[in-house]
């Protein structure tokens, strides 16, 4: 389990949990980002914040620290749903 | 009237073009700095019905004024506006999942809806088929139809699917809340009732108790001792039903629309993403910089010399206007006067800005419909981030660098309401082009011809980075400590990369262009006139005969500036600037610059033209005019302690250049910054601000250095 600021681009993870109290956690949950999604983190930003995250056929960027209360579980072996999705 | 609603990047607006075939007005709604689109769209069977383009938004959960306006306009909550009899949901076919969450808030409010799955030849190439009929007995037997607006495919079936909506209004099927949910639905509506009077419906009585701030609180004037035990004990209630009362509206309807979209989405090969590959290039962490640095240059260059030729075309057409008006009113010197530098010059002071602002839109437009923007926002966020401002704030700014009235409207790029009003509030301190006379006389003349060229340059760009200077403080302690803002969020989507469309794009760019001329253009031009006033009356003809008399063997042209000047000295302006001159004395301004400095309040460029006047050289002078450097190289203070002395010295030069970087002196600007604001308050404190911040810079630098030196 780690936060998702700690990824490295490219890594997979599933969402473990989130803190629904903060505003941006509220806003991914409403884009789908719910417990359980797979999500990849595609790149930083050359300045290293924000980052760029893949969910659901989506790309959305985040802060650093707006990443930190999402939990990640990278174990976990999957691939993204759909991956095609953002051509 | 029938309102478009959907996710941003979803071609919504394209769609409305496509719709409505451009035959739209755009006003604003009332107290907020929206904008609202509507239009006549023909529905096919001879009828018509007006549409309203809503702004876009992923959820009803409304954080920013656009959304909020988005949920009062879907409940009637606007003074002025019925409630839509239908709404059409824009979703973009190839992320149904996401796009449908709002269908599920939707639902909610208990309109007849119509869904229309955009960007339909995306989906298409990427190999998803979508069951349309299976969906729309999904969700309720409402009409669902693919189009694809860019192409203009599909049109006739959204028109066709409007018109059987408003004939059959059939709604989104509800989704059934667990019982303990519906029990603090219950709860909330009846303590409102209770409390207030007001009846509120489920949606809002939902946004209540899922949102963590709702906006919707500060509405129903529901006192906080009163609400927050209320939605404290329903939030309880959610939370025995196993719910976390915060996430349990996305966690009901995702997984109840998971349900309802199987079977519907079939998927072909996968193939690999084109926005992919494009943003390995494009936000590479070495070339990304390098070719942002590249567009954004290009854009700026753009901006900045593309316009300077419509914009000297404009200059010679209002000249080339008041020759021709004039000569035949030469028996009416004041009409004359009026006519041609008052009101002619008053449609100029707005007109010239035009190049400006619709290069800018175009380029703004090219950006935001290519889907760039967002990338820009991402790459240089984290340069603004730290003080309250977000990355989408740099295209503004920089812009600010060519001209503050193009880049306050460019401000409405930026989504965070407090980012946007801080932004605005720091462009004017950006360093435009009407400052760079100033600073070119001021430093032709006196840097470098004394401290030789290097200085001269040095001076120069030094002049341009004392805005920037004090603009980053200014946003830091606004956003920390004046609005008090947490920093807001940033989930910005990046989107597909996509082509913008024309017609898109320059529709845009005309209707920026006609309300900036409709509002701001009227309060540039009411400015113009009165300070033509001031400085023409009084006007009495024996002042000219007087100055005639006294000089009857010199040229013409030297008898016409000296008049001029006498007839500007002693005008309201000029006995005004002389009363006010001990104000400016500790800044080093003699009486002729105080009122050059006044005159230039509604535009600062004008400063060069006054002083060619005040300094009897008259009213064509240029930066580079010989006659003027050599007037105000020879003017000295005439008393007082430093009789004697020069008056424009080093001190004075650098305090004279300070006080034009950081004073707020443009009419256009504070009345554009009224209209994005929605009010004077900002615009006021704008003014007060830069122009007490010049005093004290400028004041600051003329005692400094005259003590050095």
């Amino acid at each position: 389990m780690t936060p998702l600021s700690q990824l490295l681009p490219g890594q997979f993870g599933k969402l473990a949990s989130l803190n629904p109290e903060r505003g941006v956690d509220q806003r991914l949950m409403a884009l789908g980002l719910l417990p359980g999604m797979v999500l990849k983190l595609v790149r930083k930003a050359p300045l290293g914040d924000p980052l760029a995250i893949e969910f659901g056929g989506q790309v959305v960027s985040l802060r650093l620290s707006e990443a930190e209360s999402l939990i990640v579980d990278v174990a976990a072996d999957c691939p993204i749903q759909r991956p095609q999705a953002t051509s | 009237m029938v309102a478009l609603v959907g996710n941003p990047n979803t071609g919504k607006s394209t769609l409305f073009n496509a719709l409505t075939g451009l035959r739209q007005r755009v006003g604003n709604y009332p107290g907020v700095t929206v904008a609202r689109k509507s239009g006549s769209c023909d529905l096919g069977n001879g009828t018509k019905v007006e549409l309203v383009d809503l702004p876009g938004l992923y959820s009803l959960a409304a954080t920013s004024p656009d959304e909020q306006v988005v949920t009062d306009a879907l409940s009637g909550n606007i003074s002025g506006e019925r409630q839509p009899d239908a709404v059409i949901l824009v979703a973009d076919a190839t992320n149904l999942l996401r796009n449908l969450f709002l269908a599920s808030q939707l639902a909610e409010l208990g309109l007849p809806v119509a869904l229309v799955l955009n960007q339909a030849d995306v989906a298409k190439e990427q190999g998803l088929r979508i069951d349309t009929g299976l969906l729309s007995d999904r969700l309720g037997g409402i009409p669902v139809v693919m189009a694809s607006a860019w192409k203009g495919e599909g049109v006739i079936d959204v028109r066709r699917a409007i018109a059987q909506t408003l004939e059959r209004k059939k709604l989104l099927p509800r989704v059934v809340w667990p019982e303990k949910i519906l029990a603090a639905l219950e709860d909330v509506t009846a303590a409102i009732l209770k409390d207030t009077g007001r009846k509120i419906t489920s949606a809002e009585a939902q946004r209540l108790i899922f949102d963590s701030n709702s906006a919707l609180a500060e509405r129903l004037q529901w006192k906080p001792e009163q609400r927050d035990p209320v939605i404290r004990q329903a939030r309880e209630k959610v939370r025995q039903s196993g719910y976390n009362p915060l996430a349990a509206e996305p966690l009901v309807h995702y997984a109840r629309l998971r349900k309802a979209l199987e079977g519907v989405v079939k998927e072909g090969a996968a193939r690999a993403s084109r926005s992919a590959a494009v943003d390995r290039l494009l936000l590479h962490r070495f070339l990304g910089p390098v070719l942002f640095a590249g567009i954004m240059l290009g854009f700026f260059a753009s901006v900045f010399w593309l316009a300077k030729f419509p914009m000297e075309w404009i200059q010679s057409g209002v000249d080339w206007t008041k020759t021709v008006v004039a000569p035949p009113l030469d028996a009416y010197p004041m009409l004359q006067s009026l006519l041609a530098d008052g009101i002619i010059g008053g449609v100029g002071a707005f007109l010239v800005f035009l190049p400006q602002i619709l290069i800018l839109f175009l380029f703004i437009g090219i950006l935001e419909d290519s889907g760039y923007m967002a990338r820009a926002a991402f790459i240089m966020d984290r340069l603004f981030s730290w003080c309250g401002l977000n990355g989408k704030s740099f295209v503004p700014l920089l812009s600010g660098f060519a001209c503050a009235i193009p880049s306050l409207l460019s401000t409405r790029t930026i989504e965070d309401p407090k980012a946007r009003l801080a932004t605005a509030f720091v462009v004017p301190f950006m360093s435009c082009s009407a400052r760079f006379p100033i600073y070119a006389l001021m430093c032709a003349a006196f840097i470098g011809p004394v401290y030789g060229p290097g200085w001269q340059s040095v001076v120069m760009v030094g002049m341009h980075c004392v805005g920037l200077f004090f603009a980053v403080p200014t946003a830091f302690v606004l956003t920390r400590l004046v609005l008090k803002v947490k920093p807001q969020p940033f989930v910005l989507e990046l989107p597909r990369y996509q082509m913008p469309k024309p017609r898109d794009v320059l529709w845009r760019m005309w209707q920026n262009a006609a309300e900036f001329v409709s509002k701001a253009g009227t309060v540039i031009f009411a400015i113009t006139i009165i300070v033509w006033a001031l400085s023409y009356f009084p006007r009495d003809a024996s002042v000219a005969e007087r100055i005639k008399a006294a000089n009857p063997t010199a040229a013409e042209e030297v008898v016409k500036a000296k008049v001029q000047a006498a007839y500007v000295e002693q005008s309201y302006m000029g006995s005004f600037g002389k009363a006010v001159q001990p104000v400016f004395d500790p800044l080093g301004f003699d009486w002729k610059i105080t009122v050059g400095v006044l005159a230039s309040f509604p535009a600062r460029e004008v400063i060069v033209s006054t002083l060619g006047v005040t300094y009897s050289v008259g009213e064509g002078a240029k930066a580079d005019s010989q006659h003027l450097r050599k007037a105000m190289k020879d003017a000295k203070w005439s008393e007082g302690p430093r009789a004697g002395t020069p008056i424009f010295s080093l001190a004075a030069v650098l305090s004279l250049m300070v006080f034009f970087a950081l004073c707020s002196q443009c009419g256009p600007t504070v009345a554009t910054l009224a209209q994005e604001t929605g009010g004077w308050k900002w615009a006021a404190g704008s003014f007060v601000y830069m122009t007490a911040l010049a005093w004290v810079a400028a004041t600051a630098v003329y005692q400094v250095v005259i003590r050095i030196s």
